[in-house]
């Protein structure tokens, strides 16, 4: 099988593991391209791609762009803050306005939860889902994965932690399903406060002591404390955060055994993560990124590949 | 479906050894030129020619290269089944390089297109030539003609050439297959 089952990217939770499969395999030969002399391939020539961000994003939105004009896609490319959204204009006249242009797919990040499965039930395009509220961030889980993939050269049966919010982490959840996909092991770990009540209904294992999740995990990702989406207070103070749940270098030197320390980005240095892991060999953090380019065009060239002339 | 051995596996043989020799009177010791089988069929060919190069013609410097061509086809969306790729081992760049690219069949010619295209990306190389086992006359859609050619076949549109090889289908031939 070489073909999605799903028409849309909306989140990992509508995938089989079989779509995974496919889409790192297509991800490979995208790797293979972008590390050419010249790092492009004329496929979607015939395709528009229109990037709807209605929230922040800078990699996200680099790299779809990129991955998109790797692919030879024509792109356009939309920030809510200078939009008619301000105007008062809903979500479905302002993505209708724009496939009036002849957009073939939208990629698309907005601060509501399942904003992009609304879209894909009212307008006619390919929705990819680049971040939707605390919900789904699929390809950014699908990187993740990705790189773990590259660094141990399988997903299955390892054992991964994700550290720190994941109360409000759409990163945190996608990568609970894929790698729950892909038969890996995950726990979480961070301040109760941060730890969403009902986890456990997902298979998910909580641990509220740093140094043992990491002793028991193969693979840490750690996330960032989301400062912007907190409406109270969740932990007394960002120091006090860092001494329980900041990774440095000697708790990771104390571990007995090496492991992969993975990072969404933007850091926060000195707050979940020191300087010095960052930066160290055992961070896989800059492999994420340009993965990122590579599994997104997978995606975005599987998708294209369904729509009709 | 009726079958016709076209080629076996001697006649194969000789037609590997007189592209071998056609190959190295024009490139002489191979030391400016590159070899590229595509993907996935032309691969096989290239393999053999590669090895009969270096084992009975004693060619030391052989580069030769896999190339996919998937990306570069002009049918993208316009077929049912999905273009799965495949892999590439272009460990070279083709600059001002003498590139022969090898392929089984010669059909339509789009494939062969969509390689020059691909070969695009390794940068500008001095000439391109194409080699193929069969070519099939008359049934060309663009200008493309191969520069070495093991044997020319008129096949009406509605067949179908199959070359199949000892590595896959154990053993070297070639039919001409009719619904």
């Amino acid at each position: 099988m070489s073909e999605l089952s799903v028409e849309h990217l909306l989140g990992i939770k509508y995938l089989k593991p079989n779509d995974i499969d496919v889409i790192f395999k297509t991800a490979d030969h995208f790797k293979e391209v972008i590390n050419r002399p010249i790092k492009k391939v004329p496929s979607l020539r015939d395709v528009t791609i229109a990037n709807l961000f209605f929230e922040n994003s800078t990699r996200t939105k680099l790299s779809f762009e990129l991955a998109e004009k790797r692919l030879s896609a024509d792109v356009i490319n939309f920030s809510a803050g200078q939009s008619s959204v301000k105007k008062g204009e809903t979500l479905i006249d302002t993505v209708n306005n724009i496939l009036a242009m002849k957009v073939d797919i939208v990629v698309m990040r907005h601060g509501n939860v399942g904003a992009g499965v609304f879209l894909s039930k009212h307008v006619d395009a390919k929705i990819i889902n680049a971040g939707d509220g605390t919900h789904e961030h699929p390809t950014q889980a699908l990187l993740d994965s990705y790189s773990i993939r590259e660094k141990l050269g399988t997903v299955k049966g390892k054992k991964i932690v994700i550290v720190g919010d994941i109360l409000h982490s759409r990163v945190a959840l996608s990568n609970i399903f894929a790698l729950q996909l892909q038969g890996a092991e995950v726990k979480v770990c961070g301040p109760t406060t941060l730890i969403p009540k009902y986890i456990s209904s997902l298979g998910v294992t909580v641990e509220t002591d740093l140094k043992k999740a990491l002793e028991w995990c193969d693979v840490a990702n750690v996330l960032r404390v989301q400062h912007e989406r907190m409406d109270i207070k969740y932990f007394p103070s960002t120091r006090e955060y860092t001494q329980l749940f900041g990774i440095n270098k000697e708790i990771l030197d104390n571990l007995g055994k090496k492991i992969v320390i993975m990072h969404p980005g933007p850091i926060n240095r000195g707050v979940e993560i020191t300087s010095d892991v960052a930066d160290s060999n055992d961070a896989i953090i800059l492999n994420q990124v340009e993965n990122g380019v590579a599994v997104r065009m997978a995606v975005i060239y599987l998708l294209a590949q369904q729509i009709k002339r | 479906m009726s079958r016709k051995n076209l080629l076996n596996s001697k006649d194969i043989e000789i037609i590997l050894h007189r592209l071998a020799c056609q190959l190295i009177e024009k490139h002489d010791d191979f030391s400016n030129t590159v070899l590229i089988g595509l993907q996935p069929r032309g691969t096989f060919l290239a393999n053999r020619l590669a090895d009969l190069l270096k084992t009975a013609y004693a060619i030391k410097d052989l580069k030769l290269g896999v190339l996919d061509i998937t990306f570069y086809r002009d049918d993208f969306r316009r077929k049912d089944k999905p273009l799965a790729a495949e892999t590439n081992e272009m460990n070279f760049l083709i600059e001002d390089k003498k590139v022969v690219i090898i392929d089984d069949v010669l059909f339509s010619g789009r494939s062969i297109r969509a390689a020059l295209t691909a070969l695009e990306s390794y940068g500008r190389p001095e000439e391109i030539e194409l080699l193929v086992l069969i070519d099939r006359r008359f049934s060309r859609h663009l200008p493309i003609q191969p520069n070495y050619r093991g044997r020319q076949v008129d096949a009406i549109n509605k067949e179908k050439v199959l070359v199949t090889w000892a590595e896959t289908h154990k053993k070297d031939a070639v039919y001409i297959e009719s619904l």
